[in-house]
C-alpha cells in the first residue's frame, strides 16, 4: 500500500449545480471504492476562476483532469458511469492490482 | 410596425454591407453567418470585430474553435489586420476554443455535462475589453467534438442569452455543405440564431461569383436577394449594393456641354450634371471620337475627366485624340485628365468596379467615360453585369459625377446592342449612332432617343467625321427605317431634293 502512488485529480465545474455535485460524489466514490482513498481532489469552479478554464482550455463542464501520474487524462460529463471513467483515467495498473490483492 | 421601427441596427462598417442590412445587424442580437467551405465566413467573422474597433471604437472578443489564435493572426495579417496591436491595446481578446494539438488530451465523454466553462470564459473575456462585439468561429468544430445535439442546442442557446444580456452583438459562423441547400450542415445553428446571412461562393462561367444574402432579421427590416461581394488584400469584404438602395438623391438641374455644340441642342442645352449616358452604336461610327470630344469638352469648361478604355491601348487612343486635335497628353500633365487602361478579362467584374470606384474616389473627376461596357459584358454573366452597371451608376450618381458609357452593337445597321438591352433602363440618356444607308452611298445618323427630365429633338440628323471631330448637319428627311436597319426612300424623296439627282442637276 505504501508504494501505491497519489492520485492528484482537478475537476472544473461551473456552479454549484446538481450535475456538479453529482461528478463530485461520483468520483469520490471511485476513489474510494478502487484507489482506497489514496488521492487528492481540488475543484475548481471556473465562474470565479474563469482564467483558470482559459489557461487549461476547458470548455465543458464539468471536466476531470488527471494531473498525476502522468499521462494526463480528461473525462468530461458527471461521471455517472464508473466503469468508463475508470478505463478513460488510465491510472496504472499496479495501484490497480495491489488494491485487489 | 412601430418594433420594427425601433429595433436599434449595430452598423457592422463592413463597406457595403450596412446598407443592404439597412443600417447594420440588429443589436444585441445573434446572426448566424453561414457559407460552405472558403465562402469567407472566417473573413467576415474577424472584419466584423475589426470594422468594430476602428470605425466605432468597440472591442471584440473572437472564440475561435478551428483555427488557433496565432493562424487566425497570421492569416488575417494578410488584410493588413494586425490582430496583436490590438491585443496589446485591450481592444481585442480571443478565447481558444480550438482543439490542442496533441491528441492525448481528447477528451472522453461520461454521463451528462454542459458548456459552463466556455461560457465563462466568453464571459469573462468580454467583461475584461468591455466587448460590444462577440464572433464564434466556427461552430462546427463544437458539433464534432460533443456529438449530442440536444446538449449542444441547449448549450448554445443559453451562451447566446447570457450574451445577449451582456449587451454584445453576435456573430456566429456555420459551415454548410450546399450553396443552394440546407442552411447549415446540423441544422441547428440556425434556430440559435436571430438573424441569418449566407455568404455564397459559386463557380459560374468559369469564374468565381461571392454574394451574400440576409435570410432573415427577426422583426428589422433588410433588403433581399443575393448582392455581390468581392474581397481585397487592404479592406477584407466588400458588398456592393446595387443602385436601387442608393438613388435617393435628386437629380441635378445643371447642363454640361457634350463637347460637340450641335450635339448640345439637340439634347435641348447640354447634358445634365450627373446624368449617365448610354452611346450606342456599331464599330466605325465614331463613339470613342464623340468620347474624346466629351472629355476635351469636358476639360474646356474646366472640369476633370477620367476615362476607363477597355479596348484601345493608350498609345492608340492617344494618337486618335491627337488626329482630332485633342491633346491628352498635355491633359494628363496638367492633371485634368486621367486615362486608365485595362484589360477586361483581367479580373472578375466586381474586382473591376471596386477598383473604378478606388481611383474615381481618389482622382475625383466630373466626367468619367467608359469605353466600352460591351468588352466588360462579353467576359461577365448577364446578372453580373448588370449589377456592374447598376452600382457603377449609383455611384457616379452620388458624386455627382457624369458618366458616358458606349455600347457596340452587334450588326452595322440598326439593332440595339446586348449591353442596350440589359441597361437601357439604368440610364437617363441614350444616344444613338447608325449607319444609314441611302442613294448608294453608307452615311451616318445620330439620334438622342432617350434624355430623362429633359426636352430634346426627336429627328435623326445626319453626322460627317473630319480631321476636327463630329459635325451634326441636317435630319435625314426621307430616310425611314434608320433605327430597324430597313432603310427605304420616301418614293417623292427624289422630286423634293436631297438626293444624288438633285446634288447632280
Amino acid at each position: 500500500m505504501a508504494r501505491m502512488t497519489r492520485v492528484v485529480f482537478k475537476l472544473y465545474i461551473a456552479g454549484s449545480t446538481p450535475r456538479s455535485q453529482g461528478a463530485v460524489a461520483n468520483l469520490r466514490r471511485l476513489g474510494e471504492e478502487r484507489l482506497s482513498g489514496n488521492y487528492e481532489l481540488i475543484v475548481i469552479d471556473v465562474k470565479e476562476n474563469p482564467q483558470v478554464a482559459e489557461a487549461e482550455r476547458i470548455l465543458a463542464t464539468p471536466t476531470l483532469v488527471k494531473e498525476s501520474p502522468l499521462p494526463l487524462r480528461r473525462v468530461t460529463g458527471d461521471l455517472s458511469d464508473q466503469e468508463m471513467v475508470w478505463l478513460g483515467l488510465a491510472i496504472p495498473k499496479f495501484n490497480d492490482e495491489e488494491d485487489e490483492s | 410596425m412601430t418594433q420594427a421601427a425601433s429595433m436599434q441596427k449595430l452598423e457592422t462598417g463592413i463597406p457595403g454591407f450596412d446598407l443592404i442590412a439597412e443600417g447594420g445587424l440588429p443589436a444585441r442580437r445573434a446572426t448566424l453567418i453561414a457559407g460552405t467551405a472558403g465562402s469567407a465566413k472566417t473573413v467576415f467573422a474577424t472584419q466584423f470585430l475589426i470594422a468594430g474597433i476602428n470605425e466605432e471604437n468597440e472591442a471584440g472578443v473572437f472564440v475561435t474553435f478551428e483555427d488557433s489564435p496565432e493562424d487566425i493572426r497570421k492569416n488575417m495579417a494578410g488584410f493588413g489586420w494586425e490582430i496583436g496591436n490590438w491585443e496589446a491595446k485591450g481592444k481585442w481578446a480571443f478565447v481558444d476554443a480550438a482543439p490542442e494539438p496533441d491528441s492525448e488530451s481528447a477528451t472522453l465523454l461520461v454521463g451528462q455535462y454542459d458548456l459552463g466553462a466556455l461560457l465563462a470564459r466568453i464571459e469573462y473575456a468580454v467583461q475584461k475589453v468591455d466587448a460590444k462585439r462577440v464572433s464564434l468561429d466556427s461552430l462546427n468544430a463544437l458539433f464534432v467534438k460533443y456529438p449530442d445535439r440536444a446538449i449542444l442546442r441547449a448549450e448554445l442557446f443559453r451562451i447566446v442569452a447570457s450574451l445577449k444580456k451582456l449587451g454584445v452583438t453576435v456573430v456566429f459562423t456555420g459551415e454548410r455543405d450546399d450553396d443552394y441547400g440546407a442552411t447549415t450542415r446540423f441544422g441547428i445553428e440556425e434556430f440559435v440564431a436571430d438573424n441569418a446571412v449566407i455568404l455564397r461562393n459559386v463557380l459560374i462561367n468559369e469564374r468565381r461569383r461571392r454574394t451574400v444574402e440576409i435570410l432573415k432579421f427577426r422583426g428589422a427590416p433588410h433588403q433581399r436577394g443575393e448582392y455581390p461581394f468581392t474581397i481585397t488584400n487592404g479592406e477584407g469584404i466588400i458588398v456592393i449594393p446595387l443602385s436601387g438602395i442608393e438613388l435617393t438623391q435628386s437629380s441635378s438641374t445643371v447642363r454640361i456641354p457634350s463637347g460637340i455644340p450641335e450635339l448640345d441642342e439637340l439634347a435641348g442645352g447640354g447634358f445634365f450634371r450627373d446624368s449617365i449616358i448610354l452611346l450606342s452604336g456599331a464599330t466605325g461610327t465614331g463613339k470613342t471620337l464623340m468620347t474624346t470630344q466629351f472629355l476635351a469638352g469636358g476639360i474646356a469648361a474646366g472640369e476633370r475627366c477620367l476615362l476607363f478604355a477597355f479596348e484601345e491601348s493608350r498609345e492608340q487612343l492617344f494618337r486618335n485624340a491627337a488626329a482630332w486635335g485633342v491633346d491628352f497628353e498635355g491633359m494628363e500633365r496638367d492633371k485634368k485628365l486621367k486615362v486608365v487602361n485595362q484589360y477586361p478579362h483581367a479580373m472578375a467584374l466586381e474586382d473591376t468596379f471596386v477598383q473604378m470606384r478606388a481611383t474615381i474616389e481618389e482622382f475625383k473627376p466630373n466626367r468619367v467615360a467608359v469605353d466600352s461596357l460591351s468588352s466588360l459584358e462579353r467576359v461577365s454573366s448577364v446578372r453580373a453585369f448588370r449589377e456592374f452597371v447598376m452600382s457603377l451608376t449609383s455611384f457616379l450618381k452620388r458624386e455627382e459625377t457624369a458618366g458616358l458609357f458606349t455600347s457596340t452593337t452587334e450588326s452595322l445597321m440598326g439593332g440595339g446592342s446586348v449591353t442596350e438591352k440589359h441597361i437601357s433602363t439604368l440610364t437617363d440618356t441614350i444616344i444613338l449612332l447608325r449607319y444609314v444607308e441611302a442613294y448608294g452611298e453608307m452615311r451616318r445618323g445620330i439620334t438622342v432617343l432617350k434624355m430623362r427630365g429633359s426636352q430634346h429633338a426627336h429627328d435623326i440628323r445626319e453626322y460627317v467625321i473630319d480631321s476636327q471631330g463630329m459635325h451634326i448637319k441636317e435630319p435625314f428627311r426621307h430616310v425611314s427605317g434608320i433605327l430597324s436597319g430597313q432603310t427605304s426612300l420616301a418614293p417623292w424623296a427624289a422630286d423634293i431634293g436631297g438626293g444624288p439627282s438633285a446634288a447632280e442637276s
